[in-house]
């Protein structure tokens, strides 16, 4: 047994060597990933703040200025341009220059003051139909308060007996966990999910396909070390590359971004381990697969690519079609973002988590069995 | 510069690339494969959101609400609950995302003072579901007051008084607001970036690990002319990969195409130009072929996928990085695209991204030609 050891240990002491001396390879492993971290933290955002807003106001009253003023003062849109014709207005939309424009047609206060309906016109540019689709609701919301408000005191100055009026419901919206809907919060723990694939199955399956490649495979195939120990030897440096990454944007994402942290380190900590073991997996199997780092690289991508898409990293895996969302099941990163967001926002531990972690621990072992296997295999 | 030596480099580039599996496999597999996944799996619009109800009170009214809710395309009511942990619990598992709680004195409110609120606890940690999910949701309890509002009127037969402002909300350009119209476009470009940019890093890092490329400069061929001829097959890959991905897009995905095809093939051979001419400079600058496509991989995929507006909205960064995506080859075309496929615009629209990409194209080609020197002094 501590010959075992010792045996792991050596080739442990060398990786971590040509680690120290491929100043390149240093750089690789600090830049990246705190560069992703904050693109991501800053860029990736599905919120729909400050709207480029056209209006055209052809009725000039009282009311059509007070509805205005109501979409002027919430920070969910932005007048940029006051337009004086309705050809003018489907301009800006048709230019790009405004994403929403709003038309108020000459008559608007006498319909109001009569007591019925009157129309509110919404052009919306609808090329980004999520952000679109999220503006529009924004409108709804201004438009029924306004209009609620304005019944109200209508039928109130108008008919006091009944001044009951409209049956009004409200919904009372309790965003749990984000209550401020904040896309950071949601983004940035799930970067330590996809950079830890990225670059665990990247490192290892190089390591191990370059010694193929220069031949010292060979060399070291002839020294008493047993296969299991090689790849023991290879894949513990790349683990802890892991869990130092893993700490890295834990860090990043908690002081600089502020996200909070409301569950268990060491809930997190037990999801990373058994999430590494399929990481290194398939990086292992890759180098089974290939005998030049050339066509190691464009193994890695194809099998990094998918299971990067599949993994609900950033677009729900709820809204795929069936087929897609039965694959996602064998995706580790699936399960490792629903431990991530767990832990981060929700701050639940394993009596909610245990079957991601089963999972997780399920494909890394069915992986890390096949691909020594293999390894062996590809070594005769 | 002559022709018969650019075809000479040209012709010897296209039998290394057909000799040379991995190669064609990818610039042909990777776009099928980025247009199958990224068409199905990038969606945002949301359908069937697993839904609880606690339902308070139990009368024929707050029944009547949550049948409004199953009603609805949006939501899928899984489960009834009895208590506020329950609620909890659900939302921890992931059985629901949305729990509707209709208070005990829900139908009493209402026949009392015509007024009254539902909560609609949601799960936040995806926000974007979030927000969705809450304004149909708005929508749903919306319709529900108005057919109250329309069966009072009825049982006290006066007419119905209507809501002070009705909105009249016109769409255009993806009039249906489908995300997939909205994301596909965009992935055209990234699917191009990334294979022009790995082929052609490869192609003069190549000749320098094995030691052709003294042979190749002990020949009369000028820098000129070994960049155009080693770049022309590629850029047959590349149109040729630019018409897989239309195919996917037009045919398989249904995005409406309102645009000429002239607009789309200039623009697109614009572009390639760009992404071949990073490749390539990629390939000069890094001697080894690793890691040139590693650099090629780095510098495509993280920028294109987030800076480049094709499912980011780039007016929602901060200034800073709304300045970094200038420099993001992919934005001007994913400005182009959209604008093709939606709006249908021609050249004369969309005069500024096209002028980017042009200086983008020369720039690189300068500074191609240059490192190439460079490399050789």
């Amino acid at each position: 047994m501590s010959e075992l050891l010792h045996r792991i240990a050596q080739i442990l002491v060398k990786e971590l060597l040509e680690l120290r001396r491929d100043r390149w390879a240093r750089f690789r492993l600090i830049v990246p990933p705190i560069v992703q971290v904050l693109v991501f933290g800053y860029a990736a955002t599905f919120e729909v703040f400050g709207v480029s807003t056209t209006v055209l106001d052809l009725d000039h009253s009282q009311e059509s200025r007070a509805l205005i003023a109501s979409f002027e003062d919430s920070s969910r849109f932005k007048v940029v341009r006051v337009a004086t014709t309705q050809q003018d207005a489907e301009g800006t939309i048709d230019r790009s220059q405004a994403a929403i424009a709003l038309v108020i047609h000459p008559g608007f206060a006498q319909l109001l003051r009569k007591g019925q309906s009157a129309p509110l016109q919404i052009l919306v540019d609808g090329t980004n139909s999520n952000s679109a689709l999220i503006a529009l609701g924004y409108a709804d919301a201004i438009v029924s308060t306004f209009s609620q408000a304005y019944q109200s005191d209508f039928l109130y100055r108008t008919q006091p007996a009944s001044a009951a009026g409209r049956v009004e419901i409200a919904l009372d919206d309790r965003p749990w966990y984000n209550a401020s809907l904040n896309s950071r919060w949601f983004f940035v723990p799930g970067v330590i999910a996809t950079l830890t694939l990225v670059m665990v199955v990247n490192l290892t399956a190089f390591a191990i396909v370059r010694e193929r490649e220069v031949g010292t495979l060979e060399q070291i195939m002839v020294t008493p070390i047993r296969p299991f120990e090689f790849v023991a030897g290879k894949t513990i440096p790349f683990f802890l590359v892991g869990l130092a990454l893993v700490s890295i944007i834990t860090l990043v994402g908690t002081l600089w971004f502020e996200v909070p942290f409301r569950g268990n380190p060491l809930v997190l900590l037990l999801g990373t381990i058994v999430y590494l073991l399929s990481t290194l997996a398939v990086g292992l199997a890759i180098s089974t697969l290939c005998r030049t780092q050339q066509q190691a690289f464009a193994t890695n991508f194809f099998f990094v690519n998918p299971m990067f898409t599949l993994s609900g990293f950033s677009f729900p895996i709820a809204s795929m079609p069936p087929v897609m969302q039965w694959l996602t099941y064998l995706d580790p990163v699936r399960y490792f973002l629903v431990i991530i967001r767990a832990t981060f926002l929700k701050g639940v531990g394993l009596e909610i988590l245990w079957p991601q972690l089963l999972a997780l621990l399920a494909i890394g072992g069915g992986l890390m069995s096949l691909a020594v296997l293999r390894f062996r295999k590809s070594l005769d | 510069m002559k022709a018969r030596r650019i075809s000479a480099i040209a012709i010897k580039e296209v039998l290394q690339v057909w000799r040379d599996p991995r190669s064609l496999m990818m610039a042909l597999l990777v776009p099928v494969m980025q247009m199958l996944l990224l068409g199905y799996g990038v969606n945002l619009d949301i359908a069937h959101i697993p839904t609880c109800a606690y339902d308070e009170e139990a009368s024929p009214d707050s029944i009547d609400l949550l049948k409004h809710f199953q009603a609805s395309r949006y939501f899928h009511l899984v489960a009834n609950l009895g208590s506020e942990r329950q609620i909890a619990d659900a939302i921890d598992r992931g059985r629901c995302k949305l729990a509707i709680v209709i208070p005990a004195d829900f139908s009493r409110e209402i026949a009392m003072t015509r007024h009254a609120s539902v909560q609609a606890i949601v799960d936040a940690t995806d926000d974007n579901t979030a927000t969705l999910a809450t304004a149909y949701a708005r929508a749903v309890v919306q319709g529900y007051a108005n057919d109250v509002q329309a069966d009072l009127a009825l049982r006290l037969a006066q007419a119905p008084a209507p809501a002070a402002i009705a909105e009249q909300s016109r769409v255009w350009f993806n009039e249906d607001l489908d995300s997939r119209n909205f994301i596909i476009p965009g992935v055209v470009a990234l699917v191009l970036a990334l294979v022009g940019a790995q082929l052609t890093s490869l192609t003069i890092s190549r000749e320098w690990e094995r030691g052709t490329m003294e042979l190749l400069l002990s020949t009369p061929v000028t820098p000129m002319e070994l960049m155009i001829g080693k770049l022309l097959p590629y850029f047959a890959i590349g149109l040729v990969d630019a018409g897989i991905c239309l195919g996917f897009a037009l045919f398989l995905f249904a995005v409406p195409f309102r645009g000429a095809f002239a607009t789309l093939l200039f623009t697109t051979s614009l572009f390639l130009i760009v992404v071949l001419g990073i490749g390539y400079l990629l390939s000069v600058l890094i001697p080894s072929q690793i890691g040139a496509s590693q650099m090629a991989m780095f510098a495509t995929i993280m920028p294109i996928s987030l800076l480049s507006g094709y499912a980011f909205p780039i007016d929602q960064m901060p200034a800073a990085i709304q300045a970094l995506t200038y420099i993001v080859h992919a934005r001007y075309y994913v400005t182009i695209l959209k604008a093709i496929f939606l709006k249908g615009s021609g050249v004369a629209a969309l005069w500024a991204p096209i002028a980017a990409l042009m200086v983008y194209a020369a720039v690189v080609a300068l500074l191609a030609a240059r490192a190439f020197r460079r490399q050789l002094a």
